[in-house]
């Protein structure tokens, strides 16, 4: 029989040890947030574990490419055809209404929009802590992503990039019990600030007074004030209002735009870098610099099967 | 088989279910995932306590918290501390029958849960939900299996 333990520290001092470095290791890292510059390295060396597990469903998508058959792919090919054209047409009425836009705010003298850098991301089917809703994406600082980085698709906000790995990182969602967003009222221009709840399905806006003009179904915006979103992207709809007399505040609930269970396809974007001037359709799919869309201009992309709306 | 290579089937199986932690799984499924970086670190603290313990349990659970994005140090500390009390009551497992083990995993993966809730709770604000403790069931349900195939890699490769 060999002596158990026989050699290295006893199990107490062990656990003992073990116990010390969590608690100091959780406290150093959520109350001092000391870990954020090995971060990077540390999820890199982690990614490829990441990379692993996300292969299975990878390999399914690229089975189900290569099976597709002739005919489907040509009705899709029509179907985005079609789609393409409305969407052009949507566009030449754009320029023109940009063009509009940037003279009267000079006449106004408020500063013009700026545009944006976007590019293309994908989740990574990993799983996460699931006390926090976050998403993990396939790319990371070698592409330019940093921490804070506000994300959107082609409905509305989705989050900002958490942490960053050197080819994936993480977005932690708007609905995160930690997360908050200073929105505006589409309608009036109310300001507020919108927190996650935990809930991927509600938004809670706090300290609202009862003679706030709100409705069930106004549109809530980024208000660009915190200085991290930039100002106009759609967030969330008011899905209700009520007040309680005995209450020092309203309790306002609203409904983030974008599905949260069911995003693939992400933006990230660059707010202060400027894209190309005016790039009307997107040439390389993987980054396209497209200029940045007003709130209410933002054509659905081609992937759905409704009809681009003109907001 | 020589000695440093059988013992990297300990490791090789570590990270086998840290993979399997975070493969997608089908949204209805995923409350029902196993614990299973739980179970192959109990099953290997039962068969061979003197090799690992506290000090692997601690570092895979930490290696679990970064792939996971959380707070580091949280399943780290949950997984130390079971792993403590398996290691000090191995023979006494050991001696159960497969299903008694479950039992007494089910406890062990409930208390490590608690630990992480209780850890994670103090630093932010988080919601619990009954979802949470599901797991516990089917990480009982799958210890039967998990034991004899990883008995049946500790007997091929003659790992000890």
């Amino acid at each position: 029989m060999k002596p158990m333990f026989g050699r290295g520290p006893s199990l107490q001092l062990r656990l003992l040890l073990a116990v010390v470095a969590s608690v100091s290791l959780i406290f150093l890292d959520s109350k001092l947030d000391l870990f954020s510059p090995y971060r990077v390295f540390l999820n890199s060396l982690v990614s490829p574990l990441q990379y692993m597990a996300n292969a299975p469903s990878q390999l399914l998508d690229t089975v189900a490419d290569k099976v597709i058959s002739r005919e489907q792919l040509q009705a899709k090919n029509k179907e985005l055809e079609h789609q393409v054209f409305l969407v052009r047409s949507d566009l030449l009425q754009m320029e023109h209404l940009k063009e509009e836009n940037k003279r009267l705010r000079q006449l106004l003298g408020s500063p013009v929009r700026q545009d944006a850098r976007k590019m293309v991301a994908e989740i990574m089917e990993v799983d996460s802590d699931p006390f926090t809703h976050q998403v993990v994406i396939d790319k990371g600082s070698l592409n330019g992503v940093f921490e804070g980085q506000p994300v959107v698709n082609d409905q509305g906000v989705v989050g900002q990039v958490l942490r960053v790995g050197s080819t994936t990182s993480r977005v932690l969602l708007i609905t995160d019990n930690s997360h908050g967003i200073p929105v505006r009222f589409q309608r009036n221009d109310i300001r507020a600030l919108a927190n996650g709840t935990g809930n991927l399905e509600r938004l809670d806006i706090p300290f609202v007074p009862h003679s706030t003009d709100i409705q069930e179904g106004d549109v809530l915006v980024t208000s660009g004030l915190g200085g991290r979103f930039p100002e106009g992207y759609p967030i969330a709809v008011i899905e209700r209002f009520e007040y309680d007399e005995g209450m020092p505040y309203a309790r306002v609930d609203a409904k983030p735009v974008v599905p949260l269970d069911r995003i693939r396809y992400l933006l990230l974007l660059w707010p202060g870098e400027a894209g190309g001037p005016s790039t009307p359709v997107p040439v390389n799919p993987e980054e396209r610099e497209v200029s940045e869309l007003p709130a209410a201009e933002v054509t659905p992309a081609p992937s759905q099967s409704e009809e681009p709306s003109n907001g | 088989m020589d000695k440093g290579n059988s013992r990297s089937m300990i490791y090789l199986s570590i990270v086998v279910a840290l993979m399997l932690a975070i493969l997608p799984l089908p949204a209805q499924l995923d409350a029902f995932r196993p614990d299973w970086l739980t179970l192959v670190v109990l099953y290997w603290v039962l068969a061979l306590p003197h090799r690992v313990n506290v000090g692997t349990a601690w570092c895979a659970g930490l290696v679990l918290d970064i792939l996971l994005g959380s707070t580091l140090g949280v399943r780290a500390l949950g997984l130390a501390v079971v792993t403590y009390v398996a290691a000090m009551n191995y023979q006494l497992i050991r001696n159960f029958s497969v299903w008694q083990q479950a039992v007494v995993i089910g406890v062990l993966t409930l208390s490590c849960k608690l630990l992480i809730f209780w850890a994670e709770h103090l630093v932010s604000d988080i919601i619990l939900m009954p979802q949470y403790f599901w797991s516990i069931l089917s990480t009982m349900l799958i210890w039967p299996w998990v034991f004899l195939i990883l008995r049946r890699t500790r007997r091929h490769f003659g790992v000890r």
